[in-house]
């Protein structure tokens, strides 16, 4: 038995560990709001790292990090002067990102490409996410090894850990002299297979990282106590479904021994092991992440963040159109612009104001920028999974939703996906522009049961918000019957349900959130008519569903 | 940069190492698009393969990498011409945030204020002439960039037209997009653009992922030990890319290629004619570097899933893969 450690003792395992190898672990991410345990720690890697510490402002541009021209020390020496960028600056420091989770993806590629150069930053990205996908981008979280999450922890739970300077630089001393792999490998890549890792990043950042707690412990060989916290801080943050503990072997398939004598030998009883050894592991790392199922089945293929232009929000970001002469009173000034245009005349304005010092710059020079507000629209699917007719009602969703992601580069459009049935309705597909991950995510979906509608209204309307203060505009295309039997309180009842339905859908007409209602029963019935004037809907009868006939109607209707 | 892993060293991913090594050869074929999830080796074998190729002789002042001296901006007609040097292959990144400016060149602002000059800054795809220019996240990458980057990778020449400037300039460059398909697509007239599209996964069996991981860890704590090990491959896989390079114009492609050519496009629906145009000039550049004179029905199976892939017609309901499509194709079409 593996003792496991608690998620502050592995929390500040991870901070030692980075402390005694930063170039090769590359940093962590901690997800936490800001407050006095999240501190606790980042005072600590910060202190253990003994590197400058540079904060990444939320304002960042690339421009910002990779350096550019210099505008006031331009204008002021009348050449161009560049100035060096926060990423050169952050060169072998400690660069912190707060709401990493809001990240903007240009901004996460850049920095990600700073590991393609000697010497990248070490990374502490503070994930400060409130929903299940708002994560950092994959892009960063990718080339971490360690992820922790302090969600729930009180500062009474979090002593600061007694070790310091020394018992780091002695970690590092035993680092070098070498410590055996054993097994780790196999098993390191075995158990990132079974978590349905892909990236082989994942299991050999793993394998450092297990040598680095090896090192803390002083120990010459790793033993599976250090594999099991590697795997918690490194491999399961990261996994997309969690191994069974029984049948773990059948998902990966020991590897045959390697051609030595040795082992070719003791190779039969090897290959029992190999299931104890990986389950004990994984016992262990369930033990201190309880949740981690969950978060592995929420995470699904891809997770979100840093998909593209999934954070434009506003006039003043999104693709520059072009910069045109005009007056910077009403639009952003583009300076380089105006810079270029007025920069070939000085010569010649000089020559008529000799007394002028400085760049002469003069209304007509001055640029504007415009840029074209990405009129990205978001279609919700709602959809019934409840009863006899699920499965169909499903899969003919599920080809729409296929179908219009196949349209989708071409439209400026992302999809998503509500499948309500039994008590609850879930978010099965947030937010998409790719069809791959539309097909993997909705390759396996459940049917029957009652008919939770009112739930299904409440989160469909709760995404529509959300999207909507993204800046983006929703859709709502509920395909039911309209016959809900599940009130919002869980309680099984036609009566109540139905009052709930009317009671939300009244609610997103209210907030003018364009909807759609297809009705999927085999005759129109009055519930669904209802329940779609109640919503503002447009009401559409299409008792055989299919695919093609879904899209042209939401097409006809909604996105027009 | 740092050190590139040895390209011989990449476990597998054999598509890929092949439509690199084919681009190599014959820059003609058109940009590779590397398609797959994170952490597979995208980047890696790009990088490697680029360290790989010979150098090149450029001369030192010229901005775009040129052998002659007659496109260097501003240079004096009666000065000496330095001597050309040997420069490694040019591997330019383009980095996400990219202004249009810094891909394409400028006016160098520095002259234009102080002196009232107007002269022509070059960018990005000036310092990729003659060798790779590498973007990671193709799909994320703004689209009017990418509309600008194929079109110059098609006609080799990078036109200025702007800020009072006119400026024209060798461009010739084989681009290389790489992108995570869970991120989104790409447009399909931009697909139809680059010539070869590969997909890569992670390894299948953990025995491989094993070994990718026991190499790559061996490799970033002692380079230059591994780099030494593999010195043979490489120098191997470095002399067979020059051979084919001489020899890839005189490799003959006989009549019954090119008809079975365009009946494989014919049968998969893609008889346009820049994907059978490429689909030879893959066979001839992978014909010439198995050191043959001849394409062989062969090659043509060989190249076909990259060459046409990204260019078929896509049914979102019909779950058969591309490359499915294809092998089938080439089965009914070629003989299996």
């Amino acid at each position: 038995m593996i003792q496991p450690l608690d998620r502050w003792q592995l929390a500040v395992l991870g901070a030692a560990a980075l402390a005694v190898d930063p170039a090769g672990l590359h940093g962590m991410t901690i997800r936490d709001r800001a407050g006095p345990v999240r501190d606790t720690l980042l005072d600590l890697v910060t202190k253990s790292l003994d590197r400058p510490v540079h904060r990444l402002p939320a304002d960042a541009s690339p421009a910002a990090l990779g350096g550019g021209i210099d505008l006031g020390a331009t204008l002021r020496e009348g050449r161009q002067v560049t100035s060096q960028g926060l990423l050169d600056r952050a060169t072998g420091a400690l660069l912190i990102v707060p709401m990493a989770e809001r990240l903007d993806s240009n901004i996460a590629a850049f920095i990600a490409g700073a590991y393609d150069w000697p010497d990248p930053p070490v990374l502490v990205l503070l994930d400060e996410g409130a929903e299940a996908d708002e994560v950092p981008p994959r892009v960063l979280t990718e080339r971490l090894s360690i992820s922790v999450s302090l969600e729930g922890l009180s500062h009474r739970d979090a002593p600061m850990p007694d070790w310091g300077t020394t018992d780091i630089e002695a970690a590092r001393r035993h680092l070098m002299t070498g410590i055996a792999d054993g097994e780790a490998p196999e098993t390191l890549a075995r158990l990132a297979a079974a978590m349905g890792i892909t990236s082989v990043r994942a299991p050999l950042l793993a394998l450092r990282l297990t040598r680095v707690i090896a090192a803390l412990e002083e120990a010459d060989e790793i033993g599976e106590s250090h594999i099991a916290a590697a795997t918690a801080l490194c491999l399961a943050p990261r996994a997309v479904m969690m191994p069974s503990i029984e049948d773990n072997t059948e998902d990966a398939p020991p590897p045959p021994p390697p051609d030595e004598d040795q082992d070719a030998e003791k190779a039969p009883d090897q290959q029992t092991q190999d299931g104890p050894m990986d389950d004990r592991v994984l016992e262990a790392v369930a033990a201190v992440l309880p949740d981690l199922h969950l978060a592995a089945s929420r995470r699904g293929g891809s997770g979100g963040g840093g998909g593209a232009g999934q954070r434009k929000r506003s006039v003043t970001h999104g693709r520059p159109l072009v910069s045109r002469p005009g007056n910077p009173a009403d639009r952003r000034l583009d300076v380089y612009a105006s810079l270029v245009a007025a920069a070939p005349w000085q010569p010649v304005r000089r020559r008529t104001a000799p007394d002028r010092e400085g760049l002469i710059v003069r209304p007509d020079d001055l640029r504007v920028l415009e840029f074209e507000r990405p009129a990205e629209s978001v279609l919700i699917f709602l959809v019934d999974a409840s009863g006899s007719q699920a499965a169909a009602r499903m899969a003919e969703a599920k080809g729409a939703v296929e179908l219009m992601l196949s349209e989708a580069y071409r439209r400026r459009e992302k999809v998503a996906l509500i499948a309500f049935r039994g008590t609850s309705a879930d978010l099965v597909l947030p937010p998409t522009r790719s069809l791959l991950q539309a097909k993997r995510r909705l390759a396996v979906l459940p049917g029957g049961g009652p008919t939770p509608l009112a739930a299904a209204l409440v989160a469909g309307r709760a995404l529509a918000s959300q999207i909507r203060r993204g800046g983006a505009t929703p859709y709502l295309i509920v395909l039911t019957d309209g016959r809900g039997n599940i009130a919002l309180s869980g309680e099984p009842g036609r009566a109540e349900a139905a009052d709930d339905q009317l009671r939300t859908a009244r609610a997103i007409a209210a907030e003018g959130i364009t909807a759609v209602l297809i009705d999927t029963a085999n005759r129109p019935q009055a519930d669904a008519k209802t329940l779609a004037a109640a919503m503002g809907a447009e009401y559409l009868p299409l008792p055989r569903a299919d695919a093609h006939q879904i899209n042209k109607l939401v097409r006809s209707s909604v996105a027009a | 940069m740092k050190t590139p892993f040895p390209f011989s060293a990449i476990v597998g991913q054999d598509e890929m190492k092949h439509a690199l090594m084919v681009a190599a050869v014959d820059p003609s074929v058109g940009g590779i698009l590397v398609f797959g999830d994170r952490g597979t080796g995208k980047s890696t074998a790009v990088r490697a393969l680029a360290a790989l190729l010979p150098p090149i002789s450029a001369r030192p002042d010229c901005p775009y990498n040129s052998q002659k001296g007659d496109v260097v901006p501003g240079r004096d007609p009666d000065a000496k011409e330095p001597k050309a040097v040997k420069i490694p292959t040019p591997m330019v990144d383009l980095p996400l945030g990219a202004t249009q400016d810094r891909l394409v060149g400028t006016l160098d602002l520095e002259r234009a204020l102080s002196t009232g000059e107007k002269r022509f800054e070059p960018g990005l795809l000036a310092r990729a002439n003659r060798g790779f220019l590498y973007i990671d996240e193709v799909n994320l990458l703004e689209d009017h960039l990418v509309d600008l980057l194929l079109d110059v990778a098609a006609s080799g020449e990078n036109v200025v037209e702007r800020e009072g400037l006119s400026v024209r300039h060798p461009a010739r460059f084989v681009l290389v997009g790489s992108g995570n398909p869970e991120e989104g697509e790409l447009r399909p007239q931009l697909l139809d653009r680059f010539g070869l599209s590969v997909e890569i996964g992670s390894p299948e069996t953990i025995d491989d992922r094993v070994e990718v991981i026991r190499r790559r860890d061996r490799f970033d704590r002692d380079p230059d030990g591994f780099l030494s090990d593999w010195m043979d491959e490489e120098e191997a896989a470095q002399k067979r890319i020059e051979a084919a390079r001489k020899s890839v114009g005189k490799v003959d492609t006989p009549n019954a290629v090119i008809e079975a050519a365009a009946r494989l496009c014919q049968a998969l629906g893609s008889d346009g004619l820049r994907g059978e145009l490429t689909l030879i000039r893959a066979a001839r550049a992978t014909a010439a570097l198995d050191r043959r004179r001849k394409v062989k029905i062969e090659d043509l199976k060989r190249i076909a899933a990259p060459a046409l892939r990204h260019r078929l017609r896509r049914d979102p309901l019909d779950e058969t893969g591309s490359t499915a499509r294809i092998e089938r194709a080439i089965g009914e079409v070629l003989g299996s």
